[in-house]
C-alpha cells in the first residue's frame, strides 16, 4: 500500500487515526529537525565568536584591527549610555517614519495613477523600471547642494530610493485584481468610488504593502548609509563618529546595534505583511 | 466615468498604439527639459544649482572625452569586477550547498536573510581597518553587498529544479560532472542571473559609495570631487553618465538572463 507524501493528505480522503497520527509524527520529526537546525546555525555562530576571541587572545589576529568581542559586549552599555544611542535611534525612526510618510502620499497616488492612465502607464512604466534599478544614493551630493547637510537630504534620499517599488507594487496590486471581483462590483452597479474603496483597494492592499515594505527597508538602508556618509543625524553618524575616533570595541558595538536594529525592523515588516496577506 | 467605464478601463483593452506611446514618452521629455531650462534661467535657486541644458551637455561631452574620466572608470570597474567574481563565486558556491542540503539551509540560510537587507556601507570602517585606504577595501565592500542576493537566490533556485530532470540525469546514470554541467547549472540559469542582476546593483553602489567616503581614484571620487569644487554641471555630467552605465548593465544581464530562458535547448 503507497502512502501520499507527508503533510499532503489526498483529496476528500478521511483522515483516520492512524493517518493522523503519522501525520502529526511527521510534522513533529519536522518541527524537531528545523528547530534542532536553528539550535545548530546559533550554536555556530557562538563558537565562531569563541574562536574570534582566541585567536586575539593568541595574537593571531591583530586586537588593534579586530577588538574582542568580550570588549565589544563590554563597550554596549557604554555606547548607549555615552554615546546616546536611544536618541539617535529615535532620530533615525523620525527620518525612516518621514521617508515612509512620502513614500505612501506620493508613491501610492502615483501608482494609481499608472493604473487608472493605461497610455501614461505604457509610456512610463520602464522608467519607473529603470529608476529601481538606478544607483540614486549616489546622487547624495547633489541632495547636498540642493538641501544642505540636513535632515531633509537624508529624508529625501530615502524618499527617492524607496519610490520605485511603492509605484511598481501599487500598479501590480491594481492590475491583479480578480475580473470576477470587478463583474461583481459592476453588478451591483457601484459608483467609481465605491469600486475603488469596497472593491479595488481590499484586493490589492496586500501587494501594496509588500511594496510600501520594500520601500520602507530601501529608504531605512539609504538613510543609515547617508548619515554614515554626510557624518549627520541619528545611528549611521554614531558609527562613523566612533571609527573616526578610533574606538574600535565602540565602532563594532555601533555596526552591531545597527545590524540588529535592521534585522527586527525587517522582521516586524515581514510579519506584517504576512498577516496582511490573505491564507490562500 | 461611472463603475462599468472604469471596469471596461481595468479589463484589457485593444493595446495603444506604439505611436501613442512614443508621442507621449517624447511629450514627458519636452515637458521635463523644458521645465528644466526655465528652472535654470529663472534664478530662483542659486547660480549653478539647476545648470543650463547646454552647459549639462557640454559637461557630458567633456566627461566623455577625457582621459581622466576613462581612468578612474577603469579603476571603478577593476573594483566592482573583482568584487562581483569574489562574491559571486562565493555566493554561488555557499548557495549550492545550502540549496542541496535542508538542514544546513535551516541552520544558516535564516541568518543570510536577515543580514542581506542590512546598510552594508556601514562596514566600511571595518573594511578600511581590514583591508587599508586602497581598492582592497573598496573591492571589499563589493563582495560584501553582492554576496547576499546572490546566496539567496542561488539557494532558492537550486531548491525549484524540477525533480523530473534530476531523476533522468540519474537515470542515465550521469557523473557528478555530467550533473552539475547538463542538469543543476542550466536549470539554475535564471536564478543566478537574477541573483547575479541585483548583486551588480548593489556592488555598484557599495563600491562606489566606499569611493566617495574616502579614495583618490575613481568614479565615486570624481563625483565627491566635483561637489567639493561645486563643479555642478561636471558633477550632473557624471550622474548622469553612471547611471546611463548602471541602468545598461542591469538591463543587458536581465536580458541575457531571460534571453537564454526564451530560448531553452
Amino acid at each position: 500500500m503507497s502512502y501520499p507524501p507527508p503533510g499532503r493528505p489526498k483529496a476528500g480522503a478521511p483522515l483516520g487515526g492512524g493517518r493522523r497520527r503519522r501525520l502529526r509524527g511527521s510534522y513533529k520529526a519536522r518541527a524537531t529537525s528545523r528547530s534542532g537546525a536553528r539550535v545548530v546555525g546559533a550554536l555556530t555562530v557562538l563558537a565562531a565568536i569563541g574562536i574570534v576571541e582566541l585567536l586575539i587572545r593568541i595574537g593571531v589576529i591583530n586586537r588593534f584591527i579586530v577588538p574582542l568581542p568580550s570588549q565589544i559586549a563590554a563597550a554596549l552599555p557604554r555606547i548607549i549610555v555615552e554615546e546616546h544611542v536611544l536618541q539617535r535611534f529615535g532620530q533615525t525612526f523620525l527620518e525612516v517614519a518621514w521617508a515612509s510618510l512620502l513614500l505612501v502620499v506620493i508613491g501610492i497616488p502615483l501608482g494609481m495613477l499608472l493604473y487608472r492612465y493605461r497610455l501614461v502607464r505604457l509610456a512610463t512604466e520602464s522608467w519607473v523600471g529603470a529608476l529601481a534599478a538606478a544607483p540614486i544614493v549616489l546622487m547624495y551630493p547633489l541632495f547636498l547642494v540642493i538641501f544642505g547637510r540636513s535632515t531633509t537630504t537624508i529624508v529625501m534620499i530615502g524618499f527617492a530610493a524607496g519610490l520605485a517599488p511603492v509605484i511598481l507594487k501599487t500598479l501590480e496590486g491594481l492590475a491583479g485584481t480578480r475580473q470576477v471581483l470587478l463583474n461583481v462590483g459592476r453588478s451591483f452597479k457601484l459608483t467609481t468610488a465605491q469600486q475603488f474603496r469596497m472593491i479595488l483597494l481590499p484586493a490589492a492592499l496586500p501587494t501594496m504593502f509588500v511594496g510600501v515594505r520594500l520601500g520602507l527597508i530601501f529608504a531605512m538602508i539609504n538613510i543609515v548609509g547617508v548619515e554614515f556618509l554626510i557624518n549627520f543625524g541619528g545611528l549611521g553618524q554614531l558609527i562613523n563618529e566612533l571609527a573616526e575616533r578610533y574606538d574600535m570595541p565602540g565602532t563594532y558595538g555601533a555596526i552591531c546595534f545597527v545590524v540588529v536594529t535592521s534585522i527586527v525592523f525587517f522582521d516586524v515588516t515581514e510579519r506584517v505583511e504576512r498577516w496582511m496577506r490573505p491564507s490562500t | 466615468m461611472d463603475a462599468a467605464e472604469h471596469i471596461a478601463h481595468a479589463m484589457p483593452t485593444p493595446a495603444a498604439t506604439p505611436r501613442r506611446v512614443w508621442t507621449l514618452r517624447i511629450s514627458i521629455i519636452v515637458v521635463v527639459l523644458a521645465a528644466w531650462e526655465g528652472l535654470a534661467a529663472s534664478g530662483w535657486l542659486f547660480r549653478d544649482v539647476v545648470p543650463s541644458l547646454t552647459t549639462i551637455g557640454r559637461a557630458v561631452g567633456h566627461v566623455l572625452t577625457s582621459a581622466d574620466f576613462y581612468r578612474n572608470l577603469g579603476v571603478t570597474l577593476y573594483e566592482i569586477g573583482v568584487g562581483l567574481l569574489i562574491g559571486g563565486s562565493a555566493g554561488i558556491v555557499i548557495g549550492i550547498v545550502l540549496g542541496a542540503n535542508r538542514f544546513l539551509a535551516q541552520a544558516y540560510e535564516a541568518l543570510l536573510y536577515y543580514l542581506g537587507p542590512t546598510p552594508k556601507i556601514i562596514f566600511f570602517p571595518v573594511m578600511i581597518m581590514w583591508f587599508g585606504v586602497g581598492s582592497g577595501s573598496k573591492i571589499a565592500m563589493g563582495v560584501l553587498s553582492c554576496f547576499f542576493p546572490i546566496v539567496i537566490s542561488t539557494a532558492g533556485g537550486m531548491r525549484e529544479i524540477d525533480k523530473v530532470l534530476i531523476r533522468v540525469g540519474q537515470s542515465f546514470r550521469a557523473s557528478w560532472w555530467q550533473m552539475a554541467t547538463k542538469i543543476y547549472l542550466p536549470a539554475m540559469r535564471q536564478p543566478i542571473m537574477n541573483g547575479v542582476r541585483l548583486g551588480l546593483g548593489v556592488a555598484i553602489i557599495g563600491t562606489l559609495l566606499a569611493e566617495t567616503k574616502l579614495s583618490n581614484r575613481g568614479i565615486g571620487y570624481l563625483i565627491i570631487q566635483a561637489y567639493a569644487t561645486f563643479d555642478m554641471p561636471r558633477m550632473y555630467a557624471l550622474l548622469i553618465v553612471l547611471f546611463v552605465l548602471a541602468i545598461g548593465a542591469n538591463a543587458v544581464i536581465g536580458r541575457l538572463g531571460a534571453g537564454r530562458m526564451d530560448n531553452p535547448r
